[in-house]
């Protein structure tokens, strides 16, 4: 589906956790789970746009859970809903749902768990049975926004809350027919290399920093057995078996 | 009345996409429609296939971004069989732009495309991404005239050197060229320039060193525009920053025939439309009837 580029409304961005936020936007769409949009505040001091993976769409608006990492994502935070944001989007692949009714983990770490709120809720209107994974550092965010049929397993490194330890360390990926993951790549190398062993389908998103996000400059590649793919026109979603993901 | 002749080809206006920002068209052609452009230069393409460089490739700076992306392409050949349909469909002026790591991998890259239905040939001696090549062509004169030399010998087309800011002399790197056979002269590659990760302690960049562009580089690629077009005879494009009409304006007084568009085209992805309308509106209010009329102006 080919995007569009504009100057749209913010709607809402309030702040959900310490430093992670919510942006919601003008913007009629058919956006699949795991596209993403390039945003960039008019007349930034930072250059170049910012890719944000999708976390809720509807015909009308995109919505968009960031964290404050540098001064791209700081700036965003500081602006208030009626205030006009340059979007363009929806862009690069989805997540492969076209199935239905099998058992599917869905697995993030950190703000990674943004495209996969929305693609797990995607999942249970297809009839899928999802259990949701959702790895922290600290204190946890937006995991009670999820279905209630949506099962939900939680860690966090320093104990705050669920599991204590790493989120790879309660997944067992026999007890599923579909894995999809997007995190820090540490966690995705695990998670794909586990579903490897039990040759078990694993869906990967990957984060990579982007110039123009549609797949004409070619600095977002990844590694891959088929060679360097753009994470931003040939992903972000990869099938794991081909993906050659170094710390 | 933006319309301008460069070695020969009639180009619509003076607005070029930059090799390495645009692809082939593709991506760009869902934004706006891409007859409006004076031309396109494609991506930077070898005879032999490749893969581009390993690790981050991009890192953003002050107004700019430094890249490293290593003159990753499907080969000329490929390029040839799958893109060059596409592209000569879009109905305006289509640029090689020719890379190579070797003196015989340039010219077996330019017999292919001599051979095609591109309309000029852009020579690139100037990527400072490619640790065998590129560049190294580009910085000092003597490289330059050996390498574009037997290029020229290949290429019956109209055949322009971009060349790299790095050069040692950049006026005399660009005369040279005009001796030894180039039509035209294009500039400014990207500077040669670094970033550390200081919690890393390590350089950003496998290769340490990578290419800066955007506007933070534009007031001295306006300079180096102006005295290589005062020192050559031959029509000069002018690039390096032009982030709105303005600027393009100032390359075109500074002495180039036409501008290229590079880093801006991922920020705003019809930026060449604003700055073609830009310049046009430009030209009306300030009784320009030609782009040659406003040409070398200062």
């Amino acid at each position: 589906m080919p995007y569009e580029y504009l100057k749209s409304n913010i709607i809402l961005n309030c702040k959900v956790s310490e430093d992670i936020f919510e942006m919601k936007v003008e913007f009629k769409s058919n956006t699949e789970p795991g596209q993403f949009f390039m945003l960039r505040k008019n007349d930034s001091p930072t250059f170049l746009s910012r890719p944000l993976s999708v976390y809720y769409a509807d015909k009308e608006t995109v919505s968009f859970l960031y964290q404050v990492k540098g001064k791209g994502t700081q700036l965003f935070s500081l602006m208030n809903p009626g205030e006009k944001i340059d979007i363009m989007g929806p862009l690069g692949n989805s997540f492969n749902t076209a199935f239905c009714g099998k058992k599917t983990a869905v697995i993030s770490g950190g703000i990674g768990i943004a495209p996969m709120v929305y693609l797990a809720q995607e999942l249970l209107k297809k009839d899928n049975s999802v259990d949701f994974y959702c790895g922290f550092k600290g204190m946890p965010y937006c995991t009670d926004i999820l279905d209630k049929k949506i099962k939900v397993f939680v860690s966090s490194q320093d104990g705050v809350a669920g599991h204590h330890g790493l989120i790879t360390e309660i997944f067992n990926p026999s007890a599923y027919e579909n894995v999809m993951t997007c995190g820090p790549v540490p966690m995705m190398k695990i998670v794909a290399n586990m579903c490897k062993e039990k040759n078990i389908p694993c869906q990967v998103s990957m984060e990579q920093h982007m110039a123009c996000g549609m797949g004409a400059c070619l600095v977002c590649t990844c590694e891959t057995e088929h060679g360097m793919k753009r994470v931003c026109k040939d992903g972000p979603v990869f099938d794991g078996k081909e993906l050659i993901m170094n710390d | 009345m933006t319309e301008i002749d460069i070695c020969g080809i009639n180009f619509k206006n003076p607005v070029i996409a930059a090799s390495g920002t645009f692809g082939f068209g593709r991506e760009f052609s869902q934004a706006y429609d891409l007859s409006k452009l004076g031309g396109i230069c494609t991506k930077g393409l070898t005879f032999n296939p490749r893969q581009g460089n390993k690790g981050i490739r991009c890192c953003e700076t002050a107004s700019g971004m430094i890249n490293s992306v290593g003159l990753q392409n499907p080969g000329i050949q490929s390029f040839l069989d799958n893109d060059l349909a596409f592209m000569s469909s879009l109905n305006t002026v289509i640029i090689a732009n020719l890379s190579g790591s070797s003196i015989q991998e340039y010219v077996q890259g330019a017999e292919l495309l001599n051979s095609s239905n591109v309309d000029m040939i852009e020579l690139n001696i100037s990527c400072p991404n490619v640790k065998e090549g590129g560049m190294n062509f580009g910085i000092k004169t003597q490289s330059a005239v050996q390498v574009l030399g037997q290029v020229r010998k290949a290429v019956s087309k109209p055949l322009l050197v971009k060349l790299s800011p790095n050069a040692e002399d950049i006026v005399d790197m660009a005369v040279a060229c005009e001796k030894n056979g180039a039509d035209g002269i294009s500039l400014v590659n990207t500077f040669k320039a670094m970033a550390i990760d200081i919690y890393k302690r390590k350089p950003i960049f496998k290769n340490i060193t990578a290419g800066l562009s955007g506007p933070c580089i534009k007031p001295i690629a306006l300079r180096m525009v102006y005295e290589v077009s005062k020192a050559v005879n031959i029509p000069v494009i002018g690039m390096g920053g032009i982030s709105c009409w303005q600027d393009a304006v100032e390359f075109i007084m500074a002495g180039a025939c036409a501008v290229q568009i590079g880093t801006m085209n991922f920020i705003k992805p019809d930026i060449c439309l604003d700055i073609i309308n830009g310049i046009e509106m430009f030209m009306e209010k300030n009784n320009f009837n030609s782009i040659s009329e406003m040409k070398s102006i200062i």
